[in-house]
């Protein structure tokens, strides 16, 4: 039974192992750092491309591209500003649309809904998400639209026409009809985005407000939405990003006039647009080069926006990402 | 006196607070009541239209019945695989450095910059496609469809693969490690395995993402009434023929449309509804 | 001074082959403090470590520790929490450099070669330095038999004969074979608590290392469990040297052959168990084991 320690370090013969993967290890890692930096090369790469494309267009018409608001092929005097005074605009009645009913509708689903209808109306915003603009555009045109140029711009004239926003012909084609349609297509992003804001709003401020004795909407208002407000903002401005870039649903219902008119209820154009439209029909490549042009300025419009919403989201310190909706 | 002054402001308080959580609940049913309504009118006016001649047939001329969107669909999985070809491998690759490798402060940029990549509109996307792909190749082709959607692929797998390996406990890491397996291997073979549901949903979610996009294939894939058998010709895609059939003149079409519509909202919402079943199991399967 | 502790360890003692066991101790002076009892000189120490500094960035770890580890017995280390006794396994199999920010100074000779010379390739040295967790984490997404495997599996070893023999084998020495032979090819996570840390064991000696370390190993199981796996410890310890860490005195007293205590980083006695816990050398070992602080 007296067992003597043991000299050898091993009783067995070694296992007949690979030699560790020296070459594998800093390949792989190299391997992945390369893919991983492939974001910095599409960046370059997107910004490199639209700046080379737009250069004829850029020596033509100099910054008055952006004041101009003749867009002749034939004559080749291009200038952007229908199309930015359309994108602006149309963004900006989304936004009118689509921010207060997000707003409420996190409000509800983080503090007031019952949990059993949370996960419900959630997924239904998800699916909502899911929906690929050129079915909303279709819907547009073939719902939408008609049920516009038949009772609500009639309506609309009739009571607000006073206001130089709600007259003139209508077609049913307008800017307000983007408007709404890219509203309805911001509505999940910025539901779920201001939803996790309120998420990761510490409930230890609700407590605090409930214990003062307040209402449940002083709570909310009081306690959580003024916490979140730089969030919440950042939702808003992710929103904006979204809708300044949207392309199908919005060609298809804004009527495609590069004009610059004081009514809502008339065609408009936006930067996505015109490239969508008549990309493939650029005869000229002045013409080609001031869609790149145009291209470009859209891009730099969204990124910018994106970085602010970004920047504002990032400095609540809660949900890292943006991605609330995938 | 004061009390009972007190008692009409709280009671006006109760009474604000329960108008405004009305407001909230009938603006939660606003912000659902769109999917509702095009679920509704894609189904009524896809339905009769899709049928066996849908799925088979090329698109006929104007005037001709019984043609379909067989090669449209066909296109757009074509699309898909081209994209993932570009997109599956640099988004999962790049994620698993993101979560394995680098230092906080470059991690930090990749990041960010990947979340400016995903919200680039997707137009631009096919002006740079256009640019890299059609320009050089004096045409359109499936090659610059693949290209345009395989970019915009990228970020979006990227940042999904990373919080997937985000949540393998590092005590696998560990415990791999300490029995002599190399790095790389411990990656690949361990946490990238037990992670391998989440990868492959995020992946999913993207392709379903990308198979609805239109814009960028307008002037790549641009396209085609034919059956492609090369890919360095034009494509047709289905949220490419809806299109073109919608803004149409003919009534045949816009049926179409409806139809196309239809089985392309299916497609993405089966993709999207199976890919959250799946994920809620692997959540219980963990214990969480 | 622990009258039943001892008693226990006796018992323990007595269970397993006696030892060689010579009269003298160690001195107590600080250069000789991680020296193991003489009479043990004739085995090699399984561990000489040499003025080992340990740091996660600023913060020092280990504090010019010194000490040699006996091989083919238990040694275990003691001490309050953040004294640096993970720190210190981690140390032993290449692990604490794989933290952001850690460094690492000083000498680590396993069986006579330095463990951290330049050339040394540190996956090797995990392959002969096995770690068992505290929290036993088993491979959710392989059977029980491909755990057991995996580091052979990963590490190129393919044929099918070798695997299955090296499985059993393992299962067998972590006392697990006759618990799950009828069912190799369920998931790991389908055990119990204490099978799948018997199961972590056998995984790490299945890829036969010289060397067990163990961090905590029972921590997280109940008694019963607790005391498989110490009654496991004293059957390996005849093939494998074991460095157990642990917060838990009686089992150091219990399973062990030597103990070290550590305090803020520092090695400040190490010595035959029974020793240590009745006449210690050094004072704040003996307000330590007899509970006045820690």
């Amino acid at each position: 039974m007296a067992d003597i320690a043991t000299t050898e370090p091993r009783s067995t013969e070694p296992l007949p192992m690979a030699p560790p993967a020296r070459i594998g290890d800093g390949l792989f890692k190299w391997m992945t750092l390369l893919m991983a930096a492939s974001v910095a090369a599409l960046i370059v790469i997107v910004g490199w491309q639209l700046w080379k494309g737009s250069q004829l267009a850029v020596h033509k018409f100099g910054f008055g591209f952006l004041a101009s608001s003749t867009w002749n092929p034939v004559r080749e005097d291009f200038g952007a500003l229908p199309f930015i005074f359309g994108t602006l605009v149309s963004s900006l009645i989304a936004l009118i649309i689509a921010v207060p009913l997000s707003i409420a509708t996190a409000v509800y689903l983080t503090e007031l809904a019952p949990p059993r209808l949370r996960q419900p109306i959630v997924s239904i915003i998800e699916m909502l998400a899911a929906v690929p603009s050129v079915i909303f555009g279709l819907w547009g045109i073939f719902v939408m639209i008609p049920w516009l140029r038949g009772h609500l711009f009639p309506w609309l004239e009739k009571f607000f026409g006073f206001l130089p926003v709600f007259r003139g012909p209508i077609y049913g084609v307008s800017m307000l009809a983007a408007g709404i349609i890219i509203a309805i297509m911001i509505l999940p992003i910025i539901t779920s985005v201001s939803r996790e804001i309120l998420r990761s709003v510490p409930d230890l401020q609700r407590e605090a407000a409930y214990g003062l004795g307040a209402t449940r909407w002083e709570v909310t208002r009081i306690a959580v939405l003024s916490y979140a407000k730089r969030g919440l903002c950042g939702a808003v401005i992710l929103g904006l990003g979204r809708a300044l870039g949207e392309t199908m649903a919005v060609t298809m219902v804004i009527g495609n006039r590069p004009e610059i008119a004081a009514s809502l209820l008339a065609p408009g154009y936006t930067l996505a647009s015109v490239i969508a439209n008549e990309f493939t029909e650029a005869t000229s490549d002045m013409y080609l080069s001031a869609l790149f042009e145009i291209g470009l300025v859209l891009l730099g419009v969204t990124i910018l926006t994106n970085i602010l919403a970004q920047l504002l989201i990032a400095s609540m310190g809660g949900p890292r990402s943006s991605r609330a909706v995938q | 006196m004061t009390m009972q002054v007190g008692l009409a402001y709280h009671r006006w308080r109760k009474f604000k607070s329960l108008i405004m959580s009305v407001v909230s609940f009938v603006c939660a049913l606003l912000v659902i009541a769109p999917l509702g309504l095009v679920l509704f009118y894609l189904i009524k006016a896809g339905a009769n239209a899709v049928n066996w001649n849908f799925f088979t047939q090329l698109p006929k001329s104007v005037g001709e019945s019984g043609g379909g969107m067989a090669n449209a669909i066909v296109g757009t999985l074509v699309l898909l695989g081209l994209a993932s070809v570009i997109g599956v491998p640099i988004g999962v690759l790049g994620g698993v450095y993101l979560c394995e490798y680098g230092s906080d402060k470059a991690n930090w940029w990749i990041r960010f910059g990947a979340d400016i990549l995903n919200g680039v509109p997707s137009i631009v996307w096919g002006i740079v496609a256009y640019a890299l792909v059609v320009i050089p190749m004096k045409g359109f082709s499936a090659f610059a469809g693949g290209v345009a959607l395989g970019f915009m692929m990228i970020p979006l797998i990227m940042r999904t693969t990373e919080e997937v390996l985000l949540l393998v406990p590092n005590g696998y890491r560990e415990a791999a490690l300490a029995l002599g397996i190399s790095r790389w291997r411990v990656i690949v073979r361990i946490v990238m395995k037990t992670a391998f549901k989440g990868i492959i949903t995020g992946v999913l979610l993207a392709a379903a993402r990308i198979a609805g996009e239109t814009a960028p294939l307008l002037f790549t894939a641009f396209g085609n009434r034919y059956w492609t058998h090369n890919l360095a010709n034009p494509i047709s895609a289905l949220p490419l023929q809806i299109f073109t059939y919608a803004i149409s003149p003919y009534d045949d079409w816009h049926r179409q449309a409806w139809a196309g519509a239809l089985v392309l909202i299916l497609m993405v919402l089966v993709i999207n509804v199976g890919v959250r079943f799946l994920t809620r199991e692997r959540l219980s399967e963990t214990g969480r | 001074m622990i009258p039943h502790l001892l008693e226990k360890h006796r018992e323990t003692r007595a269970m397993n082959s006696p030892r060689p066991r010579g009269s003298a101790s160690a001195s107590n002076m600080p250069e000789h403090q991680g020296e193991a009892p003489s009479a043990d000189k004739s085995a090699p120490a399984a561990f000489l470590i040499n003025r080992l500094n340990a740091w996660f960035g600023q913060l020092q770890a280990l504090c010019d520790v010194n000490l040699q580890i006996p091989s083919t017995a238990v040694t275990a280390i003691i001490g309050p929490s953040g004294c640096g006794k993970s720190t210190f396994l981690r140390c032993l199999n290449r692990m604490h450099e794989l933290v952001r920010g850690a460094r690492l100074e000083g000498e680590v000779r396993l069986f006579g070669e330095n463990i951290y010379a330049p050339q040394v390739d540190a996956t090797l040295i995990r392959r002969r330095v096995g770690m068992v967790f505290q929290k036993s984490n088993p491979f959710p997404t392989m059977t029980i038999g491909e755990n057991v495997t995996v580091g052979l599996r990963l590490n190129g070893i393919r044929s099918r004969a070798v695997l299955a023999e090296r499985m059993e084998t393992a299962l067998q020495m972590a006392a697990l074979w006759d618990e799950v032979k009828d069912r190799l090819n369920k998931p790991g996570l389908s055990l119990s608590g204490g099978q799948q840390q018997r199961l972590c064991i056998a995984r790490a000696l299945a890829v036969q290392p010289d060397v067990l370390l163990m961090d905590e190993p029972a921590s997280a199981l109940d008694p019963i469990a607790t005391m498989k796996i110490e009654e496991l410890i004293q059957q390996l310890k005849k093939t494998y040297t074991i460095v157990i860490v642990t917060h838990n005195m009686q089992q150091a007293a219990r399973c062990s052959d030597f103990t070290a205590f550590f305090y803020l980083g520092r090695l400040i006695e190490l010595d035959d168990t029974e020793k240590m816990f009745t006449n210690p050398t050094n004072k704040q070992t003996e307000d330590y084991v007899t509970g006045r602080f820690g």
